[in-house]
């Protein structure tokens, strides 16, 4: 448990229902919890590990990811010497496109993140310090993005948009995710509006735009950088899910989706086409999600004394 | 005040109003959720408006279709009127239950739909159910050996557990259970061949056999969202006055957890249903494509390839709609369950 003075400050507030969970302050505590924290150091580790030959896969891959070199005598090969992970139906090095796969899985991954973070906390903060009848149109207007499911979405989305590019992909991705952190934003600006400091810089006579910039904004940025740390583990499974069904990343560019489509008809015999790809997603997720909930323990004291 | 329990008023009266009360919430909640589907639905309508081309140019390849009769197949769907009267229309249709017309399958969305959806429902109930069960299960286990190997162990399962992308899972289960070790068939809802032949027992034997490992899957994937909100909720509860009162009248610990500590977590758990709700539906999406389980899932996956958009778009604001009545059930329950939630609003 932190002893500092900040740390009591923030528990003193998430003792109180009333008042946000989280405070810009938290930030230099979050980094010292997160140096005692195992979990949040094995995270960060795994995902280095997997992250630096991924984002160097021109440079570390042993073959080209989409050259076919022998479509009969090599086709579909069990992991040997020349290829670790095995050749895909295709006779493509499957180590070859893992890394250069998850160069672009978490590349989307990261970039769609970066497009609904900022989405959602310029609108959550709009839709939580705005008054009357615009704060309740936004608020209706998000419960109606809320209750749409996403996939479903997204699959009659890329089943219009036949063959869009990268970028595109991308930017849907990030347009369609942004709802939650909305959300998470709004109630958070909303719990700080009524916050002392807040009446104190109102009272000093600072203007409401002012309040809005310098007090309240700050304070929204740390759940905002927890919520993308999650965000990006479920882009990921959610940018493999399309690809798998053949409507994300288009082959023959590898993505670790579409690198288990090519194997899942035929996992029960050449099981390694479809494993390593979905091993690495596992992997990396759960990387994802364990720095998120380090993060989340160390800015909310409440949980941490709780686990 | 309504709804508060008052010594004079005595407890009759109380539950009078308490009932007006409810009914009051509800309506006013089913009325917000019929706002949100309109907004839902011209979210969609909006999206087929900017959709390139229309659902009859996929009929583009076909060269005997020649434009004079694309244009007369628009003029009888009302696709050459102003947008604002399609748009009018569209709303309309939907609030009658008129979804549009599936141009794969040439029959009616709503009865496409509406066929496939008992299927869903089955595989989503009882992988939810399974869901729940084992969830709460192991997090009354994590908390019966807090902070011990037991609690880490299960804490790192359900991690893990949560990172499996649901289509991959499904296809491990598939491989596993299915071709390495056959326990069960490798897909649909029931036999092609001998089901017919079957009588009412061996039928649902049938049904059975075919529902265990799809379900199971969906209850395989969404017991750790579970078990984590359940662990927290039990964990908070843990310190409170009356748990210590238990142990001190010499109540086993495996019993404080069980009957004291989990009556008042379970609450919290509630809520968990408005957020599974569409987890699981996407969940399903992926399970049944995999197992080939005739529910809407595999409708809307199949629907990809033809372009059917008057299907995707209803499959849309179907699930949507799902999802409204999942999060609406959660608060009627959180309010039925909770004492303190009864005086608000």
């Amino acid at each position: 448990m932190p002893t500092s003075y900040t740390a009591h400050l923030i528990r003193a507030c998430a003792m109180n229902a009333d008042t946000p969970l989280f405070s810009y302050a938290g930030l230099a505590s979050a980094r010292r919890l997160i140096d005692r924290d195992r979990s949040a150091v094995f995270a960060g580790a795994l995902l280095l590990a997997i992250a630096i030959p991924c984002l160097l896969a021109p440079l570390v891959a042993p073959y080209d990811p989409s050259a076919q070199p022998d479509i009969i005598g090599l086709q579909s090969r069990p992991p040997s010497l020349l290829h670790p992970l095995g050749t895909d139906p295709f006779s493509r090095d499957v180590l070859s496109r893992l890394l250069h796969g998850g160069r672009l899985s978490l590349s989307v991954a990261i970039f769609a993140t970066l497009v609904s973070v900022t989405l959602g906390t310029a609108y959550g903060a709009v839709a939580g310090y705005s008054r009357g009848i615009l704060a309740s149109i936004l608020e209706r207007f998000l419960d109606a993005l809320l209750s749409i499911p996403r996939l479903l979405l997204l699959i009659a989305v890329f089943a219009a948009w036949r063959d869009i590019p990268i970028a595109g992909f991308v930017a849907i991705l990030g347009v369609t995710g942004w709802y939650g952190v909305a959300r998470l934003v709004r109630g958070q600006v909303l719990a700080l509006k009524n916050q002392d400091f807040v009446a104190s810089a109102h009272a000093l006579g600072a203007s409401r735009m002012r309040i809005f910039l310098r007090h309240i904004l700050p304070n929204v940025v740390t759940p905002v950088i927890v919520a993308a740390t999650l965000g990006v583990g479920h882009v990921i499974v959610l940018e493999a899910g399309l690809s798998w069904l053949g409507i994300g990343v288009r082959p023959p560019t590898p993505s670790w989706g579409n690198m288990i489509q090519d194997g899942s008809g035929q996992m029960a015999s050449h099981w390694w086409i479809s494993l390593f790809p979905g091993l690495a997603i596992v992997m990396t997720v759960m990387a994802f999600n364990l720095l998120g909930d380090a993060l989340l323990r160390a800015l909310s004291p409440r949980r941490s004394a709780a686990s | 005040m309504t709804g508060r329990f008052h010594p004079r008023q005595g407890l009759q009266g109380t539950a009078r109003f308490r009932l007006a009360d409810v009914s009051a919430f509800i309506a006013r909640r089913i009325a917000q959720g019929l706002i949100v589907v309109a907004l839902v639905a011209t979210i969609v309508f909006a999206l087929i408006q900017a959709a390139p081309g229309d659902p009859f140019s996929a009929s583009l390849e076909n060269p005997a279709i020649t434009e004079s009769v694309r244009e007369s197949w628009r003029q009888s769907y009302g696709m050459d009127r102003p947008v604002g009267e399609q748009y009018a229309r569209y709303i309309g249709n939907v609030f009658r239950g008129n979804l549009g017309f599936s141009f794969s399958l040439q029959r009616p969305v709503a009865d496409v739909l509406s066929d496939a959806l008992p299927n869903t429902l089955l595989l989503m109930f009882v992988g939810l159910f399974g869901a729940f069960i084992l969830g709460i299960a192991t997090a009354v286990a994590q908390v019966g050996k807090l902070g011990k190997r037991t609690d880490r162990l299960l804490g790192w399962i359900s991690l893990t557990l949560l990172s499996v992308p649901d289509f991959w899972m499904a296809l491990l289960m598939l491989v596993g259970f299915a071709y390495w070790i056959p326990l069960f068939p490798i897909g649909g809802a029931t036999d092609p061949v001998i089901y017919g032949m079957l009588g009412t027992t061996g039928r649902l034997i049938d049904r059975l056999h075919h529902l265990i490992l799809p379900a199971l899957t969906l209850a395989l994937l969404y017991f750790p969202l579970i078990a984590r909100h359940q662990r927290a909720a039990l964990v908070e509860v843990m310190p409170l006055d009356y748990i210590t009162a238990a142990r001190a009248r010499g109540v086993r610990e495996s019993a404080v957890v069980t009957r004291h500590a989990l009556r008042n977590a379970l609450l919290p758990i509630v809520t968990l249903l408005g957020v599974a709700f569409p987890a699981l539906l996407t969940g399903a999406v992926f399970v049944e494509k995999v197992f080939s389980w005739p529910g809407m899932g595999l409708l809307i996956v199949n629907s990809i390839n033809t372009r059917d958009y008057p299907l995707l778009m209803a499959a849309v604001l179907f699930g949507s709609v799902f999802v409204i009545a999942g999060s609406l059930l959660a608060d009627i329950l959180y309010r039925a369950l909770d004492p303190r939630m009864r005086d608000e609003r």
